[in-house]
């Protein structure tokens, strides 16, 4: 048993490293860490940077223009990233839509959507959940009905992330009423210019309009853009989700917030002569949470270490998705407990470029109660942390 | 024993029930905290009118008794609302600071008017420094002849940018932590020297920031004997403590009904939510625990009431916020995750009953501050 890297996977490390040290931009970098939200221009910037270095895609293949990386490589790359702050790309069109398009589509479509995904030319978002239809995915109504070489598309998705940016959209539609709920959902996708759709935007709890309802009302959608076979929309969504397993844990950023609240907390008083670093109770918290992150840390180590070695994808990613939202969303009330009164004024502005007010409480604390807020978001999303313990039950322990 | 409200508390608890069944649904709430007062004078005047400002004082001070079960029975109904008029800056703190320290002329000149509507009150004691600690005062306040120069720096100020009169602690002697030497000082907004930064809490409620530089005020502004405020403070502290803790009983039990309600009305899988018994068991103890908030809750009110011995009384103000505060993260956490994604919007009223359960928790003190001053007192 071993979890050392070896002397070039060492190597690969040092080279990731570097590269971020002196190609991620540090005006970026300063906006990170005083999480003021990156503009899509700049998320597309930096995209292009790595792209420049041929290091857009890694869990791409290499015929498409990925990196060709093993799995460790992959790991190493998302933990620098994630060390540094830089962000991921933006998933719906790198993770979500490239990876079905390459083993459903056809070459025709591969030639098409593909390059400008790497390229960070063209932006997706995913519509899969709607009004009625959340956990229950396979439950959705949004219908796509042929007309000669067109589908005419009516219904409503919902929670579309960053929709208000999108030049695309990957969608899950009914094509077929008469069968079982999963075998009638097609894989369409979707100029979102096209005549009959609308956009109102959904704003979170913690004041950012972040996420979108999208209406189709008669959608006129060319055939050719339907992925592989009409009504195996479902089989292909499903396989793309135990597909992507790389950084869902989020340790590197559990890591990176975690080094940054010992930070703060040995800058913040305690009211009683102390710093909360020096603070019993709170000390504890976060000696604990360290704890629970090297665990999960260790858990994607032996996925890592079983996928590497060719076995099969297993549940690991439900497992890794709950314990690592779950401390994530702990990670964030550390923060808040840790501000105190400081997270209480909303002051959104000061967190979008170009603020120029009086800033109240600036810095992280001014920032720990919005980011508690909106990460409750994340053991609901991606299928929520129910759905997964159900899918723990159903397929490990066979109840 | 008998825990059953008097015929008074009855009354008062029916007459919030009306007014908010009435006046305060979720769309008005939206509506009055983005005017720009943040707050309805039609309601405040109307609290005025139902006696409702004069809860918080004892008869004597021109109130309607002042005890800390009435109190309760009160911010749980806002809770309920999820209420951002300035009743607990400026009735409950400001008025009982006024009832404990000032002199009677003081209170005639003061009181009346909080009772009557027309004058509102802010509290600035927190600083950037102070976490939860009431005596630590960094604010300082000189003596210049007759006069009393103010320096320093208050957070976290609710109500500051609609007060009348701001109530400001400051020290006038001893080092920066110590009890003795704080006194309270009235002091005009306006006076050269003021400057309020004025916001919006994550929760709706209007607060502020203020810098005091070289506040001139007269002697006479001072509340109370030089430097002798701080058992005050406390008390007030504590009433005050009573009083989000009791609130929070209301967001809470409005958060599960909530969640129970949607549960029966969600469907996916082809059946209602709530028949999930995955779901059932969080929702029963998401009521466990509102059921005990609430029973610490009356137990700190009961003995604040009765109790002869304050060090009692603190304790089981601590014991309640504390065990209300581990109450709060269950309760608002689950109604959210169990509501799925429409919990995260601000398009439903959830999401803001789980924003003021959160400022609540940290509201004169959290839970882990709580629990320290429980064991050491």
């Amino acid at each position: 048993m071993k979890a050392e890297f070896t002397a070039e996977e060492l190597g690969f490390q040092e080279e990731v490293r570097s590269f971020l040290n002196e190609e991620f931009p540090t005006e970026y970098r300063e906006k990170v860490d005083a999480n003021i939200r990156l503009s899509k221009d700049e998320l597309v910037d930096w995209q292009k940077i790595l792209f420049k270095k041929g290091w857009a895609a890694p869990s791409w293949p290499k015929e498409y223009g990925g990196t060709g990386w093993s799995q460790v490589q992959k790991y190493i790359f998302a933990t620098e990233m994630g060390l540094i702050g830089a962000p991921e790309p933006v998933p719906f069109g790198m993770k979500m839509v490239a990876p079905i398009i390459m083993a459903y589509g056809s070459e025709e479509q591969k030639a098409r959507f593909l390059p400008d995904i790497l390229e960070s030319n063209v932006w997706w978002c995913q519509g899969y959940s709607e009004p009625n239809s959340g956990s229950d995915l396979a439950s959705l109504k949004t219908s796509a009905v042929r007309d000669g070489d067109h589908y005419i598309v009516n219904g409503a998705k919902t929670w579309n992330t960053y929709g208000q940016y999108a030049d695309w959209i990957f969608c899950l539609v009914r094509t077929d009423n008469t069968v079982k709920k999963q075998e009638g959902i097609s894989f369409l996708l979707i100029d979102m210019h096209s005549p009959g759709i609308s956009l109102k935007p959904i704003v979170l709890i913690d004041g950012h309009p972040e996420v979108n309802e999208i209406f189709f009302d008669d959608v006129r959608v060319p055939a050719e853009n339907l992925i592989g076979e009409e009504n195996k929309g479902w089989t292909y969504a499903k396989v793309l989700l135990t597909h992507e397993r790389t950084g869902i844990s989020g340790v590197p950023r559990g890591k990176k917030r975690l080094t940054s609240l010992k930070r703060i907390a040995k800058e913040t008083d305690d009211g009683f002569g102390r710093t909360m670093m020096e603070n019993e109770a709170f000390k504890n918290k976060i000696a604990a949470l360290e704890i629970d992150l090297e665990a999960i840390e260790y858990a994607e180590l032996r996925t890592l270490a079983s996928i590497s070695s060719g076995k099969a994808p297993g549940p690991e990613s439900s497992i890794l998705k709950i314990v690592g939202t779950e401390l994530a969303q702990r990670i964030d009330e550390a923060f808040v407990e840790l501000a105190a009164y400081n997270c209480l004024p909303f002051v959104p502005d000061q967190f979008e470029d170009g603020f120029q007010g009086d800033y109240i409480s600036p810095g992280s604390s001014a920032s720990a109660a919005l980011t508690y807020f909106n990460n409750r978001k994340a053991t609901i999303y991606g299928g929520s942390n129910e759905i997964q313990r159900n899918i723990i039950c159903k397929a490990v322990l066979g109840l | 024993m008998d825990f059953s409200y008097s015929e008074v508390q009855q009354m008062l608890q029916d007459s919030v029930k009306k007014f908010v069944s009435k006046n305060y649904d979720f769309d008005t709430r939206s509506k009055i905290i983005e005017s720009e007062a943040g707050y309805s004078k039609e309601n405040w005047q109307l609290f005025a009118e139902l006696g409702w400002l004069a809860v918080p004082l004892s008869e004597e001070d021109g109130g309607l008794g002042g005890s800390a079960v009435d109190l309760m029975v009160m911010m749980e109904e806002f809770g309920k609302a999820n209420l951002v008029e300035p009743f607990l800056p400026s009735a409950v703190i400001g008025g009982s600071l006024v009832a404990e320290l000032a002199t009677n002329d003081q209170k005639s000149q003061i009181l009346e008017k909080v009772v009557g509507g027309n004058l509102q009150l802010a509290y600035a004691s927190a600083e950037t420094g102070s976490r939860f600690n009431v005596s630590k005062v960094a604010t300082s306040a000189e003596a210049k002849g007759d006069d009393i120069v103010i320096n320093g720096k208050k957070i976290a100020v609710l109500n500051g940018p609609n007060a009348d009169q701001l109530l400001v602690c400051a020290r006038e002697r001893g080092g920066e932590s110590d009890a003795d030497g704080i006194s309270i000082f009235l002091v005009d907004p306006n006076t050269p020297g003021v400057t309020i930064r004025p916001f919006t809490n994550i929760d709706g409620q209007k607060s502020s920031e203020i810098d005091f530089i070289d506040v001139t005020i007269t002697g006479a502004s001072r509340i109370g004997d030089p430097g002798d405020a701080f058992a005050a403070m406390e008390k007030v502290n504590d009433k005050a403590v009573l009083g989000v803790s009791a609130e929070a009983v209301g967001v809470l039990e409005t958060l599960l009904q909530k969640t129970v309600e949607y549960s029966k009305t969600r469907k996916q899988f082809g059946t209602v939510i709530g028949t999930f018994q995955a779901l059932q068991h969080r929702m029963a103890d998401m009521f466990i625990e509102c059921q005990l908030a609430r029973s610490i809750v009356v137990m700190a009110a009961m003995k604040l009431d009765s109790s002869a011995d304050q060090r009692e009384k603190t304790k089981a103000v601590s014991a309640a916020k504390s065990r209300v505060g581990k109450a709060i993260r269950r309760v608002s956490q689950e109604a959210v995750q169990i509501h799925g994604g429409i919990g995260v919007t601000n398009e439903l009223d959830v999401g803001h009953y789980f924003k003021r359960a959160t400022a609540l928790e940290i509201m004169f003190g959290n839970t882990d501050y709580h629990v320290e001053r429980f064991a050491s007192l």
